[in-house]
């Protein structure tokens, strides 16, 4: 049988198309280790038990109006903790006989990076259901219509997939798995506590206060709220994009520099 | 003679260390080069380079006339690649992995079954197809290994070390499958610790040792180039020994070697003529000879006299 002329370059289409297939290698190895969700879903459970009922008294008065307005907050805090696991399972994978297999064939080089950020979907979905359906049992009530809902749920994905090349970075930078979520927790410490995921801004000193309004986790989090519980949501979900996007613009690139780096 | 793979001057560092120190290969088309060479001795490393995962510091290689740096992506289009280590996901089934790399290689979700369900039925597998790689055994991962490389049809194949801890019987199965392939009319490029190995498969036979080709050849060309004949004889009454290492004595002038457990005395020898005289200096002692003639040194021979090492065959020796 003869086979057909090799193709000099690859597009953008035929990496995506790439990127998917592996995508689609990241979801199965999940369904069969199904303990490797365990960050993903007993982590938010705590925090959410944590918040609303150690905090939630001191700060809303009492547990159940705070648990209305956390839940949008903890949804985009457990995407920020949820986007470190995709550079610390790239850096481990990078390690396998494996990977140096996908190196050897003609696909794109971006496509191992891109399937690790593509398959991490079903983490944060997971995460999201998971603390919805938790916050729910609770007694948390959506306020909006299911539209709302869906925009809010989308946005989020959107900004975890953004979010993910930091990590990404990250994972092609250190020698070590394990050295990910190290680092990068000194990054998502001050970028989703520096918020108002907790508690509103009002009562910071204003250094504080200057740095919480432009942070994008505090728009996404108003965005999540105004589209959940109602009111203006449209003006947060725009700098929310725009900074997801901003995010993915930055260190897609430097990302896919690292690791060309790396390998090469 | 078109060449499948070419490399001249290959140079690469890894700090302080020099793993490839101005490598030449040359491999005709639909033949099998045995890279050989000691543990260090750079084999996985020029591997590396011609399988586009290593840029070399110096020097350039092409394969299937694609420049290794300046066309990658179509040398990655005509090589398949098993490593030292088997590069299959442990934690996906056989078909799992073979779909996957199908998918990635542009079939259909149809044709990339069709093609893993092929190969794995070829390599024997089929009954452990949908079962993860970790539940393997070592013979069946290298055999998963080498499926997966197949799956491209691949027109030149790099085997890094195949049969390194694999039981004899998976040995000669991986040896089967690189003289059918060859068959087929791909080229191979196979690593190997193992001299039996070379000797048995590769039409070519290069020796690397610290980063440098020390030798290159056919395996007769270089058994006959590094150490001279040798004859043996293997007296049908082990009570002559004695008397024929006398007469061999006498012939070269050094002491034979005697291998007291099979009752083999070998000795250098310089002419091949020496074996007439040999036969009628025996003939007139009265002495028979169960096994009489000169040979080529081993390939291990060959070795040992080229790196200064005996080979070096740790576990499951091939002998």
């Amino acid at each position: 049988m003869t086979t057909a002329a090799p193709a000099l370059h690859i597009g953008p289409s035929a990496a995506l198309r790439h990127g998917i297939a592996l995508a689609g290698r990241a979801v199965t190895k999940v369904r069969k280790n199904p303990e490797s969700l365990l960050d993903v879903t007993l982590q938010p459970i705590i925090f959410l038990l944590l918040f609303v009922y150690l905090f939630g008294g001191a700060i809303s008065g009492n547990t159940h109006t705070y648990l209305q307005t956390l839940l949008p907050g903890l949804m985009v805090q457990n995407i920020c903790f949820a986007s470190m696991g995709t550079g610390m399972a790239l850096a481990a994978d990078l390690k396998t006989g494996v990977f140096d297999r996908f190196r050897s064939m003609p696909i794109a080089r971006s496509a191992p990076l891109l399937g690790a950020v593509l398959g991490d979907i079903v983490r944060f979905i997971v995460t999201l259901v998971v603390l919805i359906v938790f916050a729910v049992i609770l007694g948390f009530r959506v306020q909006t219509g299911p539209g709302e809902f869906v925009i809010a749920f989308l946005l989020m994905l959107a900004f975890g997939l953004c979010l993910c090349w930091v990590s990404v970075f990250v994972g092609m930078l250190v020698k070590s798995p394990q050295a990910v979520p190290g680092t990068l927790v000194a990054f998502m410490l001050p970028l989703t506590f520096g918020s108002t995921v907790f508690v509103g801004s009002g009562t910071m000193p204003g250094w504080l206060q200057a740095w919480v309004d432009i942070n994008p986790v505090t728009h996404l989090t108003e965005a999540a709220r105004g589209l959940l519980l109602g009111g203006d949501w449209a003006a947060h979900t725009g700098w929310a994009f725009l900074w997801a996007v901003a995010i993915a613009a930055v260190f897609f690139p430097l990302a896919l520099r690292a690791y060309r780096k790396r390998v090469a | 003679m078109t060449y499948a793979i070419e490399a001249e001057g290959l140079v690469k560092r890894f700090g302080d260390t020099v793993a490839l120190d101005g490598v030449d290969l040359a491999v005709p088309a639909g033949k099998i080069l045995g890279v050989l060479g000691p543990n260090g001795a750079g084999k996985t490393t020029a591997v590396r380079v011609l399988a586009t995962l290593l840029r070399a510091d110096a020097g350039r290689a092409r394969v299937a006339g694609f420049d290794v740096v300046e066309q990658a992506t179509a040398v990655r289009g005509v090589i398949g690649l098993t490593g030292q280590y088997a590069s299959v996901d442990e934690d996906l089934s056989g078909t799992e992995n073979l779909v996957l790399i199908g998918k990635l290689l542009g079939l259909s979700r149809a044709e990339a079954k069709a093609r893993a369900a092929e190969l794995l039925a070829r390599f024997e597998l089929t009954d452990a197809a949908g079962r993860g790689i970790k539940t393997y055994s070592g013979g069946m991962r290298r055999r998963a290994d080498l499926a997966a490389s197949l799956v491209g049809r691949p027109q030149v194949l790099y085997l890094d070390e195949p049969t390194t801890g694999l039981d004899p019987h998976s040995r000669n199965e991986v040896w089967a499958t690189v003289r059918g392939l060859v068959e087929d009319g791909v080229t191979v490029l196979l690593t190997t610790q193992y001299l039996e190995e070379a000797d048995q498969l590769a039409d070519l036979i290069t020796v690397i040792d610290h980063g440098k080709v020390i030798a290159a050849g056919t395996p007769h060309e270089l058994k006959r180039r590094t150490g001279g004949l040798s004859l043996q004889v293997r007296p049908t009454q082990i009570a002559d020994t004695l008397v024929v290492a006398g007469i061999l004595r006498d012939l070269t002038g050094t002491e034979p070697l005697v291998d007291t457990d099979n009752g083999v005395l070998t000795t250098p020898v310089d002419d091949p003529l020496l074996l007439s005289t040999v036969v009628r200096r025996l003939d007139d002692a009265g002495i028979t000879a169960d096994e009489l003639g000169l040979r080529l040194p081993s390939l291990d021979e060959v070795f040992l006299t080229l790196t200064g090492r005996t080979a070096p065959v740790t576990e499951g020796s091939l002998a």
